[in-house]
């Protein structure tokens, strides 16, 4: 999927995390800051890369804030960020264009 | 015709979670809820609408809540959202959703047509998936009893007193009197149909008191549970909703005695100083049935 314009997913609430992205300089770009980056720091990051990949996403800069959030919503906020940034709207949704659950979104 | 045990489980509770609080979502069975709702309707935002629904599927496929029904409540048929909202409950495989505003019979089937055209698309099976209806409106309320008997998949009805209370142009008093028509419409909707009846949430937190009060008098209707908005609630509710061992002691004797009565060609007697006949039979057989559910029945029938 292509990023098109700049998006943002989830809180900086306890469980949470949020997930910016922008369009990248031709490649992909991640940043992670978490409070428990010494333990789990590996794992979110094999979480969000194979998220990106399962949606195609190549050529991005993408930030995540983790506060401890699972890997169910990490890949939740990472997949709202980037639909978002790719121009998916509720209009659109509403007018047929449908989330692939299952396929990308899985 | 469904053959889903879903369909008569036991609700004492059934408590409401915003689908997008990572928070509230990742342990809530620790509580032991009959059912949770996760919310897509009122507690999301408009402009976060997406994000629940990424959150829901995920939750839905990965987290374990360890036998607690997962009710979905998805947005009215008014929005843009409830088609998408139910190609993502029946992909996750949700155990029942939950129609808000529901309003005709038309409403239960379009909602039906939906999950049927989701239940091929992910391949899942017809009836897997049931559904309640909320009625919020005075339409909705005066259209109960068509709305109970709109589709098989339907296992009950719901009061949701806050909208229904402005349709009526009146507020939440705490004495129930603004409620007192429809309660009793619904439950008797529900009943005539053989479909389970909830009542409305009841949200002052620190009135414990007053929450016991009304749990108490809407068991006494008839009422097979309770929407709630906190776990704190949760106790109260299955308390009041499970029979106490003198009751299932009680039913145990009548079953019991109708039983052995019956084969002798006996139909009114005395049990412990009061008149039993045929009548009371269902009632003791729902006590224990009841009382098994909740887990507390130790008895051989």
């Amino acid at each position: 999927m292509d990023v098109l314009c700049a998006s943002v997913a989830g809180t900086l609430e306890s469980s949470d995390a949020q997930v910016s992205i922008e369009p990248g300089n031709g490649k992909l770009d991640l940043t992670i800051e978490s409070s428990v980056l010494n333990q789990f720091g590996k794992q979110i990051r094999a979480t969000v890369l194979e998220t990106l990949d399962r949606l195609d996403v190549t050529n991005a800069k993408v930030t995540v804030i983790d506060k401890g959030a699972l890997s169910c919503t990490l890949k939740a906020r990472v997949e709202g960020a980037v639909f978002r940034a790719s121009g998916y709207t509720e209009d659109d949704i509403a007018a047929g264009k449908k989330l692939p659950w299952g396929g990308a979104i899985r | 015709m469904i053959n889903n045990p879903n369909l008569t489980r036991l609700r004492r509770s059934m408590m409401f979670l915003n689908a997008q609080k990572p928070g509230l979502i990742k342990d809530p069975f620790i509580y032991k809820p009959d059912s949770i709702m996760l919310d897509l309707e009122d507690a999301v935002a408009e402009n976060q609408k997406d994000a629940a629904r990424y959150s829901l599927y995920h939750a839905l496929k990965e987290i374990n809540y360890h036998g607690v029904e997962r009710v979905v409540r998805i947005n009215g048929l008014e929005t843009a959202h409830w088609k998408e909202d139910i190609r993502v409950c029946v992909a996750g495989r949700c155990d029942s959703i939950r129609i808000s505003k529901c309003e005709s019979a038309a409403d239960v089937i379009a909602v039906e047509e939906e999950m049927k055209k989701a239940e091929a698309e992910f391949g899942v099976e017809h009836g897997e998936i049931l559904i309640m209806a909320a009625l919020e409106s005075t339409k909705g309320v005066l259209n109960a009893l068509e709305i109970c008997q709109a589709s098989p998949l339907l296992f009950g009805i719901a009061l949701s007193g806050g909208d229904y209370t402005k349709d009526l142009q009146t507020v939440i008093s705490g004495t129930g009197v603004e409620f007192a028509w429809a309660r009793g419409q619904m439950i008797n909707a529900a009943r005539c149909a053989g479909k389970q009846c909830f009542d409305t949430v009841f949200t002052n937190l620190d009135d414990m008191e007053g929450f016991r009060k009304e749990t108490e008098m809407i068991k006494m209707m008839g009422f097979d549970g309770k929407s709630i908005v906190n776990p704190r609630q949760i106790a109260v509710c299955h308390e009041v909703f499970t029979p106490t061992q003198k009751q299932i002691i009680q039913a145990e004797k009548i079953v019991k005695e109708v039983d052995e009565k019956k084969a002798m060609g006996i139909g009114v007697f005395t049990v412990d100083g009061k008149m039993i006949d045929i009548a009371f039979y269902p009632g003791a057989k729902r006590t224990i049935e009841l009382a098994k559910a909740a887990g507390v029945y130790e008895g051989d029938l």
